[in-house]
């Protein structure tokens, strides 16, 4: 009995920590999905030096995307620690 | 005898890099070889034939060697593709036709607003890898609908699940099948017809004998040859005019070329105020909602798709399945962030050499183009010199040189033509070809075997005779892809005109249909049975209707459910005068009358039909939520399930008879 409810606790308490890692990249896929381009008429005014690009017109053609993809390295490297600490990762 | 297979099986993982790195060096190999051919005199067609061929016959080769008469291998590759492998066949998987051969073009015409595209179709696999991908991975799923049925009790849910999936994936197939057809007819000088049959038989060596084992392995040779012949101009382009082999890094300079260049075709009245649309200013084409609407839809649709979600259910294990998808993004941006460069080079290339040249010194490469319909000068299609020229002298007050009003390019010729635009040889435009043929086959093969498999394993299989044996659940799927095959590639041959756009209703639908019950399944054990397929219905109504009636029956959308017509973005104005179209005698005529002159251009609240997914996925959320509410609570059991879902460790939920 002990057993299953300290089992319930572990799974409560791991997946509080999946969801906060959740709405935490959510929260940074939206910014760089969608808020950081609705200020694309400003950032235009800046030019990145040597590349020549406008930023705004830069963020939205690769600087987002190179976000997305560091992030989901990320993701997949920070879930996978949850998973460890709370012993539900599979076996190497 | 079950360890011998297994141990050679291992050894197969462990020589992969060894076996594809040597097969990307005999590609690279037969490009040069190719090109030397090109300088001793082998004509153009010849060597286009060569690629096309060679490229074929590899895919058939690895479709055939990895048949399989077991199912888990035929569904799920046997869940042993590593991570990096599984990322690369997603990204064959992921671009199709329209990536390869239209994206820069739709890029080249609508400047910064066509970056929509681009950050919808990569920023998808965030919400694939976080919301949904690795759950339904631990699931143990074959299919998307299987998950719907486990969860949310039963057939009903399992039917709905594959409407939504053959919905949204069969005119998406039926595209791949039409841009084959394209490539083959343009580069073998095939007749259209008989090039989308020829596609076809590629496409059944590939996927048939081996499902998806066979589509994985030859998925990842197609992803060498598409990155190798997108990449290959547009570095040669580089390094020619900047002196430097990485165009993602030049085109920077590109772009401010093109604007100065604007500015000065302004000044020379070469383009009108009104009709230069400036490469990098925002929110010309598409208003700022509907340009933020397409990126939601095209992310959100990307993590409901059925089949790209089930290519993470081949990974060894939950883990390598949300390493796969990150390995699926990178491999998928760098086609997705050369593009851009590729955009701003062939316009650079088309305002500096084509506008303001003289109407009877064009270069002989647009006419072949011309030709085929797909460059227009002076309002005619640039067959000959003597025919814009005569085109253009009947424009009263033309001054001989060509405007920018004067010149229509079709979309998917930027891609193919760039090779041609900037004089580089033949083998590079026979190597785009290869190109763009990898792409259309390696996605219609995923789409094909999403349905097939929706059909054999849910409906035959798990509707019709549970009882099965194993060998007549493979023919019967095999028989199936068959099918669905050749309806797809009958439908192509007849040339739909509203192909393209469909592609893009695909996401609306999945979005619409599949998101929130796949992510509310996982993330709220609260979610009940009747919620679910409550909601299903009611989001993916909702999208539907929304397409159908703006783009099918626009009159009785104005005159029943109040729609108006859209604005232009750029001065606010409505796009059809929608009092004079009501008053006309046709205006409710409606299916078969595709020329309606309000398709398209009516709905709510300014919102591109396209963009339906916006008003369904809400919804499905909204229902969901509160008919759960109303509802009982889903049995301990069940909860348990979701429980299991969520932790990596352990068996799969669903475990499969597998023999």
């Amino acid at each position: 009995m002990a057993d299953s409810t300290s089992m319930k606790e572990k799974e409560e308490a791991h997946w509080r920590k999946t969801s906060r890692l959740m709405f935490a990249h959510l929260g940074v896929w939206f910014f760089f999905g969608f808020i950081i381009h609705m200020f694309v008429n400003p950032l235009n005014k800046i030019t990145i030096p040597i590349l020549n690009f406008p930023l705004g017109f830069y963020m939205a053609a690769q600087g987002s995307l190179i976000v997305f993809v560091v992030m989901l390295f990320m993701f997949a490297k920070q879930q996978d620690k949850i998973d460890r600490e709370f012993g539900f990762a599979e076996e190497d | 005898m079950a360890t011998q297979s297994s141990a050679s099986s291992s050894d197969f993982i462990k020589n992969l890099g060894k076996m594809y790195g040597t097969y990307t060096g005999g590609f690279i190999g037969f490009i040069i070889l190719l090109a030397i051919l090109e300088q001793i005199g082998v004509p153009n067609k010849i060597l286009g034939y060569l690629f096309v061929f060679f490229t074929l016959a590899v895919y058939a080769i690895i479709g055939v060697m990895t048949r399989t008469a077991e199912v888990s291998e035929y569904y799920v590759a046997g869940r042993r593709v590593p991570a990096f492998y599984n990322g690369m066949a997603t990204g064959a998987d992921w671009m199709s036709a329209a990536s390869f051969v239209g994206m820069a073009g739709t890029l080249f015409l609508l400047g910064y607003d066509g970056i929509a595209w681009v950050l919808g179709w990569t920023g998808g696999f965030v919400l694939v890898s976080i919301l949904i991908g690795p759950y339904l991975r631990k699931f143990g799923a074959y299919t998307v609908p299987d998950f719907l049925s486990f969860r949310y009790g039963g057939n009903f849910a399992r039917a709905l699940g594959v409407i939504v999936l053959v919905a949204c994936s069969f005119t998406y197939v039926t595209a791949q099948i039409y841009g084959t057809g394209i490539i083959a007819s343009r580069f073998l000088g095939m007749q259209f017809e008989v090039a989308v049959f020829a596609g076809l038989v590629g496409i059944l060596l590939c996927a048939m004998l081996g499902g998806m084992r066979a589509v994985t392995w030859t998925q990842i040779a197609q992803y060498v040859v598409l990155i190798i012949a997108y990449l290959t101009p547009i570095v040669i382009l580089s390094t020619k005019k900047y002196g430097f082999p990485i165009p993602e890094l030049t085109y920077g300079q590109a772009i401010a070329d093109i604007t100065a260049r604007e500015q000065q075709m302004l000044a020379t009245g070469l383009a009108t105020v009104a009709g230069l649309k400036p490469h990098i200013s925002p929110f010309i084409n598409y208003s700022p909602l509907n340009f933020f609407a397409i990126i939601m839809c095209m992310m959100v649709g990307t993590a409901s798709l059925p089949h790209i979600l089930m290519r993470y259910f081949t990974t060894p294990s939950v883990r390598e399945a949300r390493q796969s998808v990150a390995w699926s993004l990178l491999f998928i941006f760098l086609l997705y962030f050369s593009a851009p460069a590729y955009a701003a080079f062939s316009k650079l290339e088309v305002y500096t050499n084509i506008i303001g040249a003289n109407v009877s010194a064009l270069k002989p490469w647009i006419f072949n183009w011309g030709e085929l319909g797909l460059i227009q000068i002076c309002g005619k299609n640039a067959g000959s010199i003597d025919a814009i020229v005569a085109a253009c002298k009947a424009i009263a007050g033309h001054p001989g040189v060509v405007r920018l009003q004067d010149f229509v390019i079709n979309t998917d010729v930027i891609v193919l033509s760039t090779p041609e635009i900037a004089g580089l040889p033949y083998v590079i435009s026979g190597l785009v070809a290869a190109g763009g043929l990898a792409a259309a086959l390696s996605t219609a093969d995923g789409l094909l075997l999403a349905i097939a498999n929706a059909l054999s394993h849910d409906v035959y299989y798990k509707m019709i005779d549970p009882n099965a044996p194993t060998m007549r659940r493979l023919t019967v799927a095999r028989g199936l892809l068959v099918v669905v095959a050749v309806i797809a590639a009958a439908t192509a041959a007849t040339k739909p005109g509203d192909i393209l756009a469909m592609v893009g209703w695909a996401f609306s639908l999945a979005m619409a249909g599949n998101f929130p019950a796949l992510v509310m399944g996982v993330w709220w054990k609260r979610t009940t049975a009747t919620g679910a397929v409550c909601g299903i219905i009611a989001g993916f109504g909702l999208c539907l209707f929304y397409l159908v009636t703006s783009r099918y029956f626009p009159g009785a959308g104005v005159k029943y459910f109040g729609m108006t017509s859209l604005l232009n973005p750029l001065t606010g104005a409505p796009l059809a005068d929608v009092a004079k179209a009501m008053a006309l005698p046709n205006a409710m005529e409606s299916f078969p009358t595709l020329a309606h002159p309000l398709a398209n251009k009516v709905g709510w609240f300014d919102l591109n039909n396209i963009a339906c997914g916006l008003l369904g996925t809400p919804l499905g959320f909204a229902v969901i939520y509160i008919v759960s509410k109303l509802g009982k609570e889903p049995s301990k059991e069940m909860q348990a399930y979701v429980d299991d879902i969520r932790k990596p460790r352990g068996r799969t939920v669903l475990e499969e008879k597998t023999t």
